[in-house]
């Protein structure tokens, strides 16, 4: 009972939690906000909209993704005093999109504008994706007049009422004595604890009154918030008790991983037990692809051996992550044998979908720092090779060597892409077909190198959250990976990017139809393609259109080189993938059916769930083709 | 293997909050969006200026319950969540109904009254209206002997309710859901 006796010196201070994750961040550079050689105008007297911006400075905030309008033109009006850049957006979507990406690629706040009304509601879906996903964000609004608040005014909308249930926490301004204190609480929230977005609503006159700016420095004190738990000397105990003694464990790794830093230290956990690791969608890259232990992803679409193992085994670690329906199939039948340990930093996920035996509240990092030294390493060698020998339906060595057909398919894309790019991109996916082909065949290293919205599952997200991406890692080789109508959902941030001269590297994964939709209608709504063939307009052109750079790729010998050829170019570019138009994401496990029901691969080997017609797909599942 | 308390019961929490604009709102939301059943709600003030104290009886189960309050200690402006179903209590809804009471029949109300411990605060010709504070049942009760003379209009409280012997402390900063348990 090693934390039971002493716990004393296993209790981590509350206040120990290290909040600003940023000084862990490793790897590419972000942005070096100018403002060390800002002066200190804390006492003196400025405009509402004077102090937003002294905050922001005060945050460390270096850039910001907005979109003027009337009730936030204060704002707009102080903005060119502050050395903080401002990217102007096509729609508050996109700028919400792009804050989100850049949170996700650094591990800072990011920070979206957008004016009242109109301006504000349409950063919902941002705002939202955010919220499912723990993405630390500070979204500001204007907002009509004090005076005029609930009088229907011109672009007057409340959306502290309208985001409330999708926000972490959000605020409305309405004096200027309250924005300095507002903006530092709503900072420290939404990265503290399980981060999340913050909306504040800032009414016009309180941008423009003028007031003292008052900054205090010091810990921010809230009594009603509790962002970190401490974990229990007896569920480390009981934890370390299962650990030490289960024949056949996986650890199932999420995005807690990330968000808390902790993956060198979900390594020393996994070598100094040798137990398997399975990852969430947004866990990829919290554990290298390329280490022995990593299993793949797990889920809906996780390889057989993966969703098989955990069908299996005997216990199941979980560390953050939540148990998701994606992650599970039908929990009735989900890990029949297994014991389950929880390691969660939010209270309100434990026994939410599955019933644990443990639960460890506290962060992970902390928890598997306590947790390692007192693991022993088990000989866990039979359900390792039992898992290993499973592997033997391995898709991606069938990629490998599968013969040039004359015909691309997005499995070829995405594992050229991998091996063009040396698997160090940082690659920003859409949501459907192409985001669980590219989470399956590009293989993820390290934390951060994968964004993707888990959660909401929002179209449209990639090219603004590769733009925020872009901003927070300046160095990284950025690539978008996005299907044909995601692209269209938010393709006007092309027009961003030649405005601002970054550059990133859009993949279409282009099929002419919604892919994922018509994978269902394929499957389960007997092959009528309702509302998913889509026509897009000429990829390339558009790029042209918005002086960029584009190519069309419809031969599997042509991709390296195309993305060596996107490398080398300086801006923007978009290719244009014509792919298979009616190629299947395999294996799949149907939604609310048990984890190890899968639809599989075309193999000799392979069963396919009955009913279920038979997939056409040259990737063939088989172990033999090495 | 069911125990007691994983059947859904009427639970009760009370629920310690900063007296703000939309914190109702919040608390509200929480339990629509999750879909927990509230039977009751109720706000009010405490002796503490800025605190505000609810009581929410809720139909749960022993996880959910835990979950609820895991999730209204995830609203910022929650202090404290207290679960109070399994302590000795005292629980309290008011009720004010009027009821239909020509003369000859006045003296037969009162009788009533005195039965079910209620008080007659108004008197009119033809009516009469009893106040009644107790619990669910009780003033159910007292509806229902009052429905045979015809009531011309009622209304009802949802539960405050406040546990027996010492005050816990306010604010258990540090303290979290599963402690409570």
């Amino acid at each position: 009972m090693a934390f039971a006796k002493k716990s004393d010196t296993t209790k981590v201070p509350m206040t120990a939690r290290s909040i600003d994750v940023s000084s862990e961040i490793s790897g590419p550079s972000q942005i070096i906000p100018k403002a060390e050689a800002w002066p200190d105008r804390r006492g003196q007297v400025l405009t509402g909209s004077q102090i937003i911006w002294e905050c922001l400075l005060r945050e460390s905030v270096d850039v910001v993704f907005g979109y003027p309008g009337g009730a936030i033109m204060p704002l707009y009006d102080a903005m060119l005093e502050f050395p903080i850049h401002h990217v102007l957006v096509r729609h508050e979507q996109g700028g919400s999109h792009m804050a989100d990406g850049y949170a996700r690629a650094s591990g800072r706040v990011g920070v979206c504008f957008g004016t009242s009304g109109p301006g504000a509601t349409n950063l919902v879906t941002g705002i939202a994706t955010a919220m499912l996903d723990s993405i630390p964000m500070v979204a500001i609004t204007g907002q009509v007049h004090a005076h005029l608040l609930g009088s229907d005014a011109f672009q007057e909308v409340d959306i502290t009422g309208v985001t409330l249930p999708i926000t972490k926490h959000n605020y409305l301004v309405t004096n200027v004595d309250d924005i300095a204190p507002t903006l530092r609480e709503a900072f420290y929230i939404a990265r503290s604890g399980r981060p999340g977005p913050v909306l504040v609503d800032i009414c016009k006159n309180a941008q423009q009154d003028k007031g003292v700016f008052l900054w205090d420095d010091g810990p921010v004190s809230l009594p009603g918030y509790r962002p970190s738990y401490i974990p229990r000397p007896r569920e480390l105990d009981q934890a370390l008790a299962l650990i030490n003694s289960a024949k056949k464990p996986v650890i199932l790794a999420g995005q807690g991983i990330i968000r808390s830093n902790a993956s060198d230290k979900l390594l020393e956990f996994a070598e100094a037990t040798g137990i398997p690791v399975a990852l969430t969608l947004l866990g990829l890259g919290a554990f290298p692809a390329s280490h022995p232990q990593n299993l793949g992803m797990m889920g809906m679409h996780g390889e057989a051996w993966v969703n098989n193992a955990i069908q299996e085994s005997d216990l199941l670690i979980a560390v953050g992550m939540r148990f998701d329906d994606r992650v599970t199939g039908k929990l009735a039948t989900y890990a029949p044998y297994a014991k389950k340990i929880h390691i969660e930093l939010d209270p309100s996920e434990i026994n939410k979908n599955v019933k644990v035996d443990v639960p460890i509240i506290g962060d992970v990092r902390t928890v598997l720092a306590t947790l390692t030294p007192h693991c022993t390493k088990a000989d866990r060698g039979p359900w390792v090779a039992r898992i290993n020998a499973s592997k033997g339906d391995s898709a991606v060595r069938d990629i490998q060597t599968l013969p040039d057909s004359g015909k691309l398919y997005a499995a070829h894309v995405i594992h050229d892409l991998w091996r063009a790019t040396e698997g160090n991109a940082l690659v920003v996916t859409d949501v459907g077909q192409h985001q669980m082909w590219e989470a399956q065949y590009y293989k993820h290293e390290t934390p951060r190198s994968l964004l993707t919205s888990g959660g909401l599952g929002t179209m449209g997200f990639a090219l603004p959250a590769a733009i925020g991406a872009r901003f927070a890692r300046p160095d990284a080789d950025v690539w978008v990976v996005v299907g044909d109508g995601g692209f269209q959902m938010t393709a006007c941030e092309l027009s961003t990017l030649a405005q601002e001269d970054k550059k990133v590297n859009v993949a279409i994964i282009n099929n002419g139809f919604l892919g994922m939709v018509r994978q269902w209608q394929q499957f389960f709504y007997g092959g009528r393609y309702v509302a998913t063939p889509i026509r897009s307009p000429d990829f390339v052109k558009l790029a042209e259109a918005h002086g960029l750079e584009g190519r069309r790729v419809t031969m599997r010998s042509e991709v390296i080189e195309t993305v060596l050829w996107a490398k080398s170019r300086p801006g923007t570019v978009v290719i244009d993938f014509r792919v298979e138009q009616e190629d299947a994401v395999y294996p799949m496990v149907p939604a609310g059916a048990d984890l190890h029901d899968m639809i599989r691969r075309d193999s000799p080997k392979a069963t396919t769930v009955s009913g279920a017609p038979a997939a056409h797909n040259p990737i063939f599942e088989t172990g033999e083709d090495e | 293997m069911t125990t007691p308390t994983r059947k859904h019961i009427l639970r009760t929490f009370v629920v310690f909050v900063e007296d703000r604009p939309g914190v109702l709102n919040r608390a509200a939301s929480l339990f629509r969006r999750r879909g927990y059943n509230i039977e009751s709600l109720n706000v009010g003030q405490t002796h503490v200026p800025g605190v505000s104290r609810m009581t929410v009886v809720v139909e749960a189960d022993e996880d959910t319950a835990r979950r609820i309050e895991a999730n209204l200690y995830k609203l910022v402006n929650v202090l404290e969540v207290q679960e109070i179903t399994h302590a000795s209590r005292i629980e309290r809804e008011l009720a004010l109904i009027k009821v239909k009471a020509p003369p000859e029949r006045r003296a037969e109300l009162i009788q009533i009254a005195e039965v079910f411990r209620a008080r007659i605060v108004d008197m009119s010709t033809d009516s009469m209206i009893f106040e009644l504070s107790g619990s669910h049942d009780h003033i159910a009760g007292l509806a229902q002997v009052l429905g045979e003379f015809g009531i011309e209009e009622m209304v009802q409280t949802g539960s405050v309710a406040m546990s027996r012997g010492a005050a816990p402390p306010m604010t258990h900063l540090g303290r979290r859901p599963a402690d409570l348990q």
